[in-house]
């Protein structure tokens, strides 16, 4: 029992090992047990009728130099984790730590302005996010000037340096983004980013609006710049070959909850979560004589402002049994890091001794 | 690089470039407005009593201001009865204007076919989409060949009940139906794609439904009607994996259950292997390779394919950095006279310099058109 008790990821834990750890800035990120709720408003007067529970108890780590992959299904919380690490919306609760000791809401404004450039955030969509009416050395170096990154006179020398890493041309500095494709313009998002010397980038799908041949290019630059300037990413996208060949550890979330996380490595070849396993046997492979073993999922994904009782994912479960209905299930540390949040692997939840029982409809 | 090559043109030439495309389109859109023509204008017969469908050297241009967009450039393939044929390429190679052009549903007057066939089986008859006037193509369009677009909100009114909506349909083409029928037929439409609750679902409204189900009724309203042919235009793209499994495997039940072709238009190869029998892959507006789905898939030719499965991460398959095809697709208006790949390609050979490659048939049904297969297949025929 007390061996289970151990299995149990708490903050102790996690206290211990940041304390005794090797070097705490090691660690370029670290999540607990961050939740983030969206009012829901209803009526004349905005009165609020519920919430969204978009992120819920979500915790990792993530080492310097390293890629964290995060996947799911449209809704699930991605994009809003990236968000609220940033404090680009502020979270409902827990803890979000940089380099050890860096609370972005415990900083004065003058502190945060200067720890602003050092975590980034790329976008799907390279068109809206840059402004028409700047040309792209403007876009690169608009933020470089503001925070006095580098000295005046090595600044035009900087910009051509960066832009030039990222697959761009020195001439192109006074073009306009329209007249850029999609991928070009990816490269300026990127090179704007990059051009802050941050540490952290969050990559919000950067490759998903690209057809396959572009996607190659963006993938190999990020993979590039992460090696030039060690840098570290939480990487988004619901492409799981595209995060297989990216990420060095992955995180699968459902409804706001992240139910597995591993290494990149112990996650595809041992998936444990019945979500995982589902979402993984989905992806088309591309070779016809490969016929898949696929657990083609029921039903359709639910709201997440009115997410199912228990486990969010009973409704759509083939595993499910009577105690997923009605308890949320714990995470559990299931030795190298791999965690997962399923009653199947908890020994105390009484899952492995109850009976069958069909899913409710 | 010469000013024509850019993407800017001077006031004074695009006013030249417009007069000349009025002159051009008020000839082309004419024609396709014409009311009451005989249908021996347009009848024609298969090639292959085999085929639902038969692109020949299909041309489709778009008359802009800037020039003529040659956004299918020579397109010919078949769509053999009950198989399904995927074609692939990247976005602007012209995927959705081969299958717009066999509905007729281009841009007009600005989108035009220019030349070429588009055959279409009808069983009894063969007609020539292509000569085809608006009016008589009315009767063809969501009766032989329907279509399922990306987005469903496209091909559903917000404002009116799933039913309503599958009863016009219905109506269009089955004048003389009573309305007790119609509505039969809608639910067991419904109930056909996997729905539960159809009668409920039958009075509920678009918004009232996830994407996954609105993908389902889209897909209900194309067969509804018993299509010879069904095409599909990144069907999945917009929807969830898990969504797209569900919607990938109804697909496949359905196209064994009501004997249609279906013309399953994706970038995503791995649902081009999981689905498709034949194979068409398609760059810069033309077919580069075509072939069964196993010869392409397992024996790519063409340097253009080869790269484009190369540069796609595969689950559960290793490579330390992704291949990417260098250079960028040729400008739609001014079209090289040599092989529209040829700036981007690796293995070029001699005759490459020459003019675009012809198709070489690397098997009876593998045929590939670049000039490095010239030879081996004994200029060009295989034989
Ligand atoms: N209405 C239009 N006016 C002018 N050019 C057009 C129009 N529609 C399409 N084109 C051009 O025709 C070419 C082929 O477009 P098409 O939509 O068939 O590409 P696609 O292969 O379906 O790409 P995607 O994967 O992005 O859907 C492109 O160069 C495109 O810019
Ligand atoms: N500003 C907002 N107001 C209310 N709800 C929101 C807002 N942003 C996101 N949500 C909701 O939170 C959930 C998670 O959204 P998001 O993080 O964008 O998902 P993903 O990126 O995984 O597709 C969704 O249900 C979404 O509708
Ligand atoms: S807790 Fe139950 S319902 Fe949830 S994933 Fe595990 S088995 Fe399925
Ligand atoms: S014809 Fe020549 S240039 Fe074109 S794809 Fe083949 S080898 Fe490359
Ligand atoms: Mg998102
Ligand atoms: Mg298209």
């Amino acid at each position: 029992m007390s061996e289970v008790k151990e299995k149990i990821l708490n903050e102790e834990d996690q206290k211990i090992s940041v304390e005794s750890g090797e070097g705490a800035s090691d660690n370029v990120l670290e999540v607990k047990h961050l939740c983030k709720y969206f009012p829901i408003k209803a009526g004349l007067f905005g009165r609020v009728v519920g919430h969204v529970h978009a992120v819920e108890d979500v915790s990792f780590t993530l080492k310097r130099g390293t890629t964290m992959g995060l996947v799911g299904e449209s809704g699930c919380g991605k994009t809003t984790i990236g968000k609220t690490i940033l404090d680009l919306t502020p979270k409902t609760s827990g803890e979000v730590i940089f380099n050890g000791n860096v609370h972005l809401d415990k900083m004065s404004s003058k502190e945060l302005r200067a720890f602003r450039p050092k975590i980034q955030i790329i976008f799907q969509d390279p068109y809206s996010s840059l402004s028409p009416r700047l040309p792209v050395g403007e876009i690169i170096g608009e933020a470089v000037r503001e925070h006095n990154l580098v000295p005046p006179e090595e600044f035009d020398d900087y910009i051509t340096r960066i832009m030039e890493a990222c697959g761009l041309h020195d001439y192109q500095k006074d073009r306009y983004p329209h007249e850029f494709s999609g991928g070009q313009r990816q490269r300026i998002c990127i090179a704007r980013a990059v051009a802050l010397n941050p540490d952290f980038i969050v990559c919000d799908e950067p490759v998903s609006a690209l057809d396959v041949s572009i996607q190659a290019q963006i993938i190999n630059l990020l993979e590039d710049l992460q090696e030039k300037f060690n840098l570290t990413y939480l990487f988004i996208s619901h492409d799981l070959s595209v995060v297989q060949h990216i990420s060095d550890t992955v995180g699968v979330m459902y409804l706001g909850n992240m139910v597995e996380y591993a290494s990149k490595e112990e996650i595809f070849a041992n998936p444990l979560h019945p979500y995982t396993q589902a979402l993984f046997s989905a992806i088309p492979v591309p070779d016809p004589t490969i016929k898949m073993n696929r657990i083609i999922l029921e039903g359709s994904i639910p709201s997440p402002s009115n997410p199912p009782s228990g486990c969010k994912f009973h409704t759509r479960c083939r595993n499910c049994k009577g105690v997923c209905r009605k308890m949320a299930p714990r995470t559990m540390d299931m030795g190298n890091g791999h965690t997962v949040a399923c009653h199947i692997y908890d020994p105390e939840s009484g899952y492995a001794t109850e009976e069958e029982s069909k899913p409710e409809e | 690089m010469s000013k024509k090559d850019t993407n800017f043109i001077s006031a004074r030439e695009a006013r030249k470039i417009s007069k000349e495309n009025n002159k051009i389109l008020k000839k082309l859109d004419g024609r396709l407005s014409r009311k009451n023509v005989p249908e021996s204008e347009y009848l024609t017969t298969m090639k292959d009593p085999g085929n639902v469908v038969e692109f020949d050297d299909l041309h489709t241009y778009f008359f802009t201001d800037v020039g003529t967009v040659h956004a299918v450039d020579g397109v010919s393939f078949n769509v053999p009865a009950g198989k399904t044929v995927g074609i692939v390429g990247e976005s602007g190679c012209g995927k959705s204007v081969t299958s717009l052009s066999l509905m007729q549903l281009l841009q007009r007057p600005t989108g035009q076919i220019v030349s070429g066939e588009i055959r279409l089986n009808l069983g009894d008859k063969a007609y020539d989409v292509a000569k085809m006037p608006i009016d008589a193509m009315r009767n063809i369009r969501g009766n032989v060949v329907s279509m399922i677009f990306q987005e469903p909100m496209t091909s559903l009114n917000p404002v009116f009940r799933i039913g309503f909506q599958l009863d016009e349909v219905i109506k269009l083409h089955n004048t003389g139906m009573s309305d007790e029928e119609v509505k039969q037929r809608s639910i067991d439409a419904i109930k056909m794609v996997g729905i539960p609750d159809a009668e409920g679902i039958y009075s509920r409204y678009p918004h009232e439904l996830s994407g996954g189900m609105r993908q389902r009724i889209v897909i209900a309203m194309a067969l509804v009607c018993n299509p010879r042919v069904i095409i599909a235009d990144e069907p999945t793209t917009a929807l969830d994996v898990t969504i797209q499994a569900q919607i990938l495997e109804l697909l496949r039940k359905l196209k064994g259950e009501i004997n249609a072709s279906i013309m399953l238009i994706t970038h995503d190869l791995g649902v081009i292997a999981e689905m498709a029998d034949y194979v068409v892959v398609m760059y810069a507006g033309r077919v580069v390779e075509k072939g069964l789905a196993n010869e392409v898939f397992l024996d790519p030719r063409h340097p253009y394919t080869i790269g484009l499965m190369e540069s796609k991460p595969v689950i559960n398959k290793k490579v330390d950095r992704l291949y990417s095809i260098p250079g960028s697709v040729p400008n739609p208006i001014n079209m090289p006279d040599y092989c529209y790949f040829r700036d981007r390609c690796e293995k070029c050979v001699a005759r490459c310099e020459g003019k675009y490659p012809p198709e070489c048939h690397v098997t009876d049904t593998h045929i590939v058109s670049c000039w490095r297969y010239f030879d081996e297949t004994k200029g060009g025929t295989g034989r």
